[in-house]
């Protein structure tokens, strides 16, 4: 199996092209036949990324099941996975089924729209896989096409906006990190990822329009990449795309959305923007460390006061999003671990709330919060559920979210105090904003005409649940499922940054002995 | 003597074929064999680029006022197999409006030899009598519609400031001959060895917006939008493809063969261009509501691209350039060959707006122009990317970093008016229907221009070591 990774990542665009060939016609058959396809496909590429996963040795830092093969220019097409990105494909192929199944009820297009997650899949599994910068930024801006389409074609009522918005934000940032790479491609001779990261970019301070850049190029570069992962993280206050774009797309797009697609950002900073300018890492680090304590309260303020319930969660996503990067720029073992976990988790946390919110959705068709109320008395079993991913959005120890929160917050207390103490305060904020939601969707008596005979979840929807139920509490009360796998890579990672920052230190001290020898 | 001749082989023989067509037709059916012609040109186009293609080696003839070389071969590949794609496209649509004379085929046929004797020019005057050979041709195609007064107009706007470019030219051409005593382009570098005198900078300044012209870069594009609007589709489709390569071709090999020793002093003004173009593509095109407009601000805004590697002055960014123009010749004839079916009752429709939820209608076709809409704008995996990838990377390896930052930008900005389309194609309401399938040609054009904007990504079809050859015997 030399070529598992390529195998994975293009099953799914090979089902996409099997639908988008050989099936006719848009009727309930052919729309039943669609879904199915989806959802085979789907699932065996789980069972595959099943043997990547087996294949996986936890131990070895480096990357594993490695595929090259010449390509244009000079670049190559280099796939591999180490401990930071296996997880994420796993998260991948883990979460498309289940993505795929909670749409068995749409009947708008419905081939073009399974067309459009497949390919999304193949997409995101590559950006997760590639080892090569243009390759990487091949996968990851290639993503927004069937993302702008399934905003576009089956959103709300305010889609094109969103769409647009989406798409044209997201392209600004990474277009910014195409001309870095291509500074990169130049400076380094290679696109080879491997390669670059051990590829000491100039730290040298210059001047540039009479502005003085701490960290030369490697700041420039940094910032380059930064504008494009801080926008599809989405860091604050760069975020504001994210609200629209998820009350906008179909209950399915905004999962991927949460679950998979703003991870693609985290992923960025740990591949990219560490290993790679660890100088301009340290000097713009303390700047994401804030921006992040202030994503964490400021956006949960927000989320507060909002009455549309997918909103809600947006800024909630925001806001522990803001844990992921504040822990990655703490750059030690306890934050990246944190970060990566919180990922992890945040996505089987978001993707099950937004399943959850398009659950009473496709009942009620509205996702006002004042809407509803008392559900609980008709929907026993969907109030237990939301009620687990409600304590798991909180960070209730035994989920997964206690977790990440928990190690990013140690990681960064090490580091910077009162960045910690600001984003601690987040947590009860998010406590605040969650519980209140839970209460005024959940608890209460049953007296809205319209909920008097809305149905509890289907056997469908259960099933759908039961996976993302066992992960977050699995994760939650055995961490090291998770720390385990990713451990002997983020401890090369950090302990690669950390040295490169030594050095740049020890080579500034020396050269400010030396002016003063002078 | 006869070993020149045998040089300019190809280009003799397209214009005897031109002529012969014209008796044949004069004196057989007139525009009853028009369609016949149309293919049959189309097929000479073919034959030539075909045996074009399998040349090598430098060859000089006329005393160096007429190259074939490396460069030369790949533009005139890529114009021979434009040309005759437009052609082949154009008949049926030409033909049901009774514009198919069988004066078009013939002009589309001397237009294309002007074109190829001004990639190979290797001299002032050659230069010129290609241009214009070129020009004279095509000011008539654009008012092919005699009963049309935007046609008639758009021939008169093409042919007014065409002279006036030409006009540029000449003064620039003059003034150059006069400051370093030739009109040959290995005479001209020679005298720059000690660097450009005033004189030589002034001729050098007006050629360069001479070709601006020519290229349709700003802030010389004014007529772009007009001609484009009101010339006959087919001939818009022309006009956006194959002239363009030879404009680039020549504007390529006059900085490099005749100024090759002074990049300096030409860079900044192609890197102007080159800026400025891209904005005002970007930036005009969005509020555009005919299609045809829109897709001439939008080859000004890659012809900026394409200027960027020029801009770059080296081998690398000639490559660049060939590949970009390749690149965007194969989108615009899918582009163009959507454009062409767009049909209502029988009446071509330009309109953005009648694209309604064409997605639903004809999902196919749809789709083969959501793939062209996004390569065009340059995002992944499309193959458009990589043109503007090879041009990136040129620019930033010829110092000129800013400029590939402003053309990221303006590329997000151009975006907006491809996903417009996409915009209206998918998204939107659904009205009055455009009338169903097109003809079959167009359809296949369409087809093999989006197929190979997705598969190019594999290896963009082995465009890259050609023209790497081509740049390097253009630049050393």
């Amino acid at each position: 199996m030399g070529n598992l990774l390529s195998l994975t990542t293009f099953i799914p665009l090979v089902g996409a092209a099997i639908l988008a060939l050989f099936l006719r016609g848009d009727d309930a058959p052919a729309q039943r036949n669609a879904k199915w396809v989806a959802l085979v496909t789907t699932t065996f590429t789980f069972v595959v990324s099943l043997f990547i996963l087996a294949e996986f040795d936890p131990t070895n830092p480096g990357f594993q099941m490695v595929e090259t093969r010449e390509w244009l220019l000079g670049l190559s097409y280099k796939m591999g996975v180490d401990g930071i990105s296996v997880l994420f494909v796993m998260l991948t192929t883990f979460l498309m089924p289940l993505v795929i199944a909670s749409c068995w009820e749409v009947t708008t297009r419905v081939k073009e729209y399974m067309i459009a997650f497949l390919v999304l899949e193949t997409l995101m599994l590559g950006v997760f896989m590639a080892l090569d910068l243009v390759l990487f930024y091949l996968f990851f801006e290639a993503g927004l096409i069937p993302m702008f389409l399934i905003v576009g074609i089956w959103g709300g009522k305010d889609r094109i906006y969103a769409a647009f918005k989406f798409f044209l934000y997201t392209f600004l940032g990474s277009v910014l990190m195409l001309v870095a790479m291509v500074a990169m491609f130049a400076q380094a001779g290679t696109t080879d990822i491997t390669v670059l990261m051990t590829h000491q970019f100039g730290s040298e301070t210059f001047s540039l329009l009479g502005i003085q850049i701490v960290g030369g190029m490697q700041t420039l570069l940094w910032l380059a990449f930064f504008a494009s992962f801080a926008v599809k993280m989405p860091m604050w206050p760069v975020h504001t795309w994210l609200p629209d774009a998820h009350v906008q797309a179909p209950t399915a797009g905004s999962v991927v959305l949460a679950a998979i697609l703003l991870k693609m950002g985290g992923y960025g900073f740990l591949r990219f923007s560490l290993p790679m300018f660890p100088v301009g890492t340290e000097v713009m680090g303390p700047m994401v460390l804030w921006l992040s304590a202030i994503a964490i309260v400021y956006t949960s303020l927000v989320a507060l006061v909002q009455t549309d319930m997918k909103k809600l969660i947006a800024y909630s996503s925001v806001a522990h999003m803001g844990f992921v990067t504040m822990g990655i720029f703490a750059v030690n073992r306890q934050g990246v671990d944190g970060a990566i976990f919180q990922m992890i988790s945040h996505g089987f946390i978001s993707g099950a709330l937004f399943l959850l919110v398009g659950v009473i959705y496709d009942r009620m068709h509205t996702r006002e919060i004042a809407a509803y109320g008392g559900l609980v008395n008709r929907m026993p079993a969907f109030a237990l559920v939301f009620m687990l991913f409600t304590m798991a959005n909180v960070g209730l120890p035994g989920t997964s979210g206690f977790v990440g929160e928990f190690l990013t917050l140690v990681g960064v207390f090490q580091v910077n105090t009162w960045v910690a103490f600001v984003a601690a305060t987040g947590v009860i904020l998010s406590a605040a904003y969650a519980l209140w939601l839970y209460r005024r969707v959940v608890m209460g008596d049953l007296i809205k005409e319209a909920l008097k005979s809305i149905t509890d979840m289907t056997q469908r929807e259960k099933a759908i649940f039961a996976p993302l139920i066992v992960a977050t509490i699995a994760l939650g009360i055995y961490p090291s499922l998770v720390t385990d796998i990713i451990g002997s890579s983020t401890q090369a990672l950090v302990g690669q940054v950390q040295t490169a920052q030594a050095d740049y230190a020890a080579a500034r001290q020396l050269a400010a002995a030396e002016g003063e020898g002078e | 003597m006869s070993a020149d001749l045998a040089i300019a082989l190809p280009e003799i023989m397209l214009a005897l074929y031109a002529m012969a067509a014209l008796m044949g037709a004069v004196f057989t059916g007139k525009d009853q064999v028009a369609g016949l012609l149309t293919w049959l040109t189309g097929g000479v186009f073919v034959l030539l680029a075909l045996w074009i293609g399998t040349g090598d080696g430098t060859h000089v003839a006329f005393a160096g006022s007429f190259v074939d070389d490396g460069f030369a071969r790949f533009a005139k590949v890529t114009i021979l197999l434009a040309a005759a794609a437009v052609l082949v496209m154009s008949q049926e649509y030409m033909a049901r409006r009774g514009l198919l004379r069988f004066e078009y085929p013939i002009l589309i046929a001397l237009a294309t030899v002007g074109m190829m004797v001004m990639v190979s020019a290797g001299d002032l005057i050659t230069l010129y009598m290609g241009l214009e050979l070129q020009s004279l041709a095509l000011y008539v195609v654009a008012a092919i519609r005699r009963d049309s007064a935007r046609s008639t107009e758009a021939g008169l706007k093409y042919f007014v400031l065409g002279a006036l470019s030409s006009g540029l030219l000449l003064y620039g051409a003059s003034l150059t001959y006069g400051y370093a005593g030739t009109t040959l382009f290995s005479g001209i570098i020679a005298s720059t060895q000690d660097g450009v005198s005033l004189g030589l900078l002034f001729g050098l300044v007006f050629m360069l917006a001479g070709f601006a012209f020519k290229v349709s870069a700003a802030p010389f594009h004014m007529w772009t939008p007009d001609v484009y609007e009101g010339a006959p589709t087919p001939v818009t489709a022309f006009f956006a493809t194959a002239p363009k390569v030879a404009a680039m071709g020549l504007f390529a090999r006059v900085v490099f063969d005749a100024f090759g020793g002074v990049v300096g002093d030409w860079q900044q003004i192609v890197a102007f261009l080159s800026v400025a173009s891209m904005f005002l593509g970007a930036v005009a095109a969005i509020g555009q509501k005919n299609i045809k407009r829109l897709m001439a601000y939008s080859s000004i805004a890659h012809m900026g691209f394409a200027l960027m590697g020029l801009a770059a002055g080296t081998a690398f960014g000639v490559q660049a350039m060939l590949i970009y123009m390749a690149i965007y010749v194969t989108m615009n004839i899918g582009t163009f060959a959507f454009i062409l079916s767009m049909e209502k009752d029988g009446v071509p429709v330009t309109d953005i707006a009648a694209l309604n939820m064409y997605s639903r209608r004809e999902p196919l076709k749809a789709l083969a122009m959501l793939v062209l809409l996004f390569s065009l704008a340059g995002v992944p995996p499309m193959v458009g990317f990589f043109g503007k990838f090879y041009v990136l990377r040129a620019a930033y390896d010829g110092g000129l970093g800013w400029l590939a930052v402003a053309g990221v930008i303006a590329s997000v900005i151009g975006a907006f008016y491809y996903l417009r389309i996409v915009y209206f194609m998918y998204f939107g309401e659904e009205r009055e229907a455009l009338d169903p399938a097109g003809s079959p040609v167009l359809w296949g054009f369409l087809m093999a221009s989006a197929a190979m904007m997705v598969v190019g990504v594999i290896n963009l079809f082995g465009i890259e070591p050609l023209a790497a050859a081509a740049a390097a015997t253009l630049v050393n």
